[in-house]
């Protein structure tokens, strides 16, 4: 059905959209984490309320968030060229791929631990805990399964970003099914590439709820 | 007082300020609790109890006036002092406030491991305390997985952990059963016995102050109301608010009928410490010849001894009330007239 060459394509095309997601999620979370745990420590009723920081950093989020990926993506041509030389391929991808989802993973930490009890969090300054014992020892672990549920979905927004940065010449499988599917009408090509992110978002949902469920003590 | 002082509060007035103005949790409390008491601290919902506890470890900060704990002045120290200062002060609550995720000896290892002890003496410790809480079989088992009595118990046994002087119970029985709220009583008074801790328990129950406590403090209306040894609040209560809380119910009776018939004479009987085994009041009726009518009965055993009271309606002679008066004078009854308001 399809020929040898095709073949390699679409598997190169899935372990380079597996390389830009898996990179841009862990990279995200590097800035995304620290700023969600931010905003929660920073807030009116956080551990050590600093409104100024908060409020601008609520702004700053908002304003990325409210820009389309399509757009930042184009619009941070200049700074991937600058990074990382250039703005094709999927390494370059990458960088619009940080910028865009880090804001959005921020909120998701965010929420995540404000589910946190209050009263354990209460429990702990009682015993003398400071505010960075009480991030990492109490408000990250009893949040572990909720931020675990915010990564899967994390990642599959990320996979869907990967996807549209097929456009401008992204890499990954959606260059593929842009430049066989769109522009050569190779439907056939287009819905080999569309089943595979769909396997690969079934993959990474399916995991992340998996591991949520099973780390998460409340239960049983 | 000879009795060396743990635990000093000053003038102290908590001001919460909300959309509609301030409201005022605390006023000008005064209190002195001494080291190696149980010190009960009761009021009804809203009376500011919880915010006076929440003071004494700076949890909440006072707006004014002084908290003392163990010769610090709390509300003059920095933030990291303070940090130091509260790992002497342990706290329970009424919701476990243990840690979801982890297991019942991680729990308790958590506050050690906060001051930096490393792990292997923070298990070491640990164990011993789940001993002592009668735990130790439970060492991996998750909080889900345990009862509200088994929770609270390893929220005791981590209170414990860093060796406090002192122990703050935040309606800490308020979310068990009976049954279970007797056995974390006794845990708590075994516990101020072997290791001498002074204890705070905040309850709006007056049973667990009569089970536990040595003197109380009754908090009324943001107010200290009325304070001291348990017994004399017990046998002459001065208040409403000590009233209340020695007839709790009372709202619900409201609305029912008068008991008996007006201007007839009401007695409370006050039981404190006689053996279950006397029937007190048949005795008197059999001796003094005269029925009286029951209107309210509160009794029970602790430790061994009837504590309670009733209320009885005296017969309408007087020669049988004098003679009624004469008896439980002889039989060392403690008893005081009552007026219906009283119900």
């Amino acid at each position: 059905m399809f020929s040898k060459e095709m073949l390699n394509l679409f598997l190169e095309g899935t372990l380079e959209t597996f390389y830009m997601v898996v990179m841009s999620t862990l990279l995200a979370y590097l800035i995304g984490l620290p700023l969600g745990v931010l905003l929660v420590v920073s807030g009116e009723d956080g551990i050590r309320p600093m409104p100024v920081l908060n409020r601008t950093l609520g702004v700053v989020i908002n304003l990325l968030r409210s820009a389309p990926f399509l757009i930042l993506l184009v619009a941070l041509t200049p700074v991937t060229r600058a990074i990382v030389g250039t703005s094709l391929g999927s390494t370059a991808t990458i960088v619009p791929l940080v910028i865009g989802s880090a804001p959005f993973i921020a909120r998701m930490v965010e929420s995540s631990i404000k589910e946190v009890d209050g009263g354990v969090i209460e429990a702990a300054q009682s015993m003398g805990a400071s505010p960075m014992q009480i991030v990492l020892r109490v408000m990250l672990p009893e949040a572990k399964p909720s931020l675990t549920v915010g990564a899967a979905i994390a990642v599959t927004t990320i996979l869907g970003y990967s996807a549209m940065a097929g456009f401008v010449g992204g890499g990954g499988l959606g260059t593929i099914a842009v430049n066989y599917g769109v522009y050569r009408y190779q439907t056939d090509v287009m819905l080999v590439t569309l089943a595979l992110l769909v396997a690969i978002v079934q993959v990474f949902q399916e995991v992340g709820m998996h591991i949520a469920a099973r780390i998460d003590k409340r239960r049983r | 007082m000879d009795q060396k002082e743990i635990i000093r509060i000053e003038g102290l007035t908590k001001r919460f300020s909300g959309k509609n103005g301030d409201v005022v949790a605390l006023e000008g409390i005064d209190l002195s609790i001494n080291q190696g008491e149980i010190f009960g601290i009761i009021g009804l919902s809203g009376a500011g109890k919880s915010t006076l506890v929440r003071c004494m470890n700076l949890l909440e900060r006072p707006t004014e006036g002084r908290v003392f704990v163990d010769g610090q002045e709390l509300s003059a120290l920095t933030e990291k002092q303070l940090r130091q200062a509260r790992r002497g002060i342990g706290m329970i609550f009424q919701q476990f406030n243990l840690l979801m995720q982890s297991t019942a000896i991680e729990n308790i290892c958590f506050p050690l491991l906060l001051s930096g002890v490393n792990r292997r003496e923070a298990e070491k410790r640990a164990l011993e305390l789940l001993e002592i809480v009668g735990l130790s079989d439970k060492r991996n088992a998750y909080p889900a997985q345990l009862s509200g009595g088994q929770k609270q118990r390893i929220a005791i046994a981590r209170a414990l952990a860093n060796e406090p002087k002192v122990l703050l119970c935040d309606e800490a029985t308020s979310a068990l059963d009976p049954t279970t709220t007797r056995s974390i009583l006794s845990l708590l008074k075994e516990i101020n016995e072997r290791l001498g801790i002074t204890i705070i328990v905040i309850t709006h129950e007056m049973r667990v102050v009569e089970e536990i406590c040595s003197r109380v403090a009754i908090l009324d209306a943001s107010h200290v109301a009325e304070m001291g040894k348990v017994e004399e609040i017990f046998r002459r209560p001065k208040t409403a608010a000590a009233r209340r809380l020695l007839f709790p119910g009372r709202e619900q009776r409201a609305e029912a009928p008068a008991f008996g018939a007006k201007n007839q004479r009401m007695l409370r009987i006050v039981f404190d410490g006689m053996t279950p085994f006397e029937p007190v009041i048949a005795n008197m009726v059999l001796a003094c010849g005269a029925p009286v009518n029951i209107l309210f009965a509160n009794t029970r055993a602790i430790e061994g001894k009837t504590v309670g009271q009733m209320i009885v309606q005296l017969p309408e002679a007087e020669d049988a009330v004098s003679r009624i008066e004469a008896y439980l004078n002889a039989q060392n009854v403690h008893y005081e007239e009552v007026t219906d308001d009283v119900l």
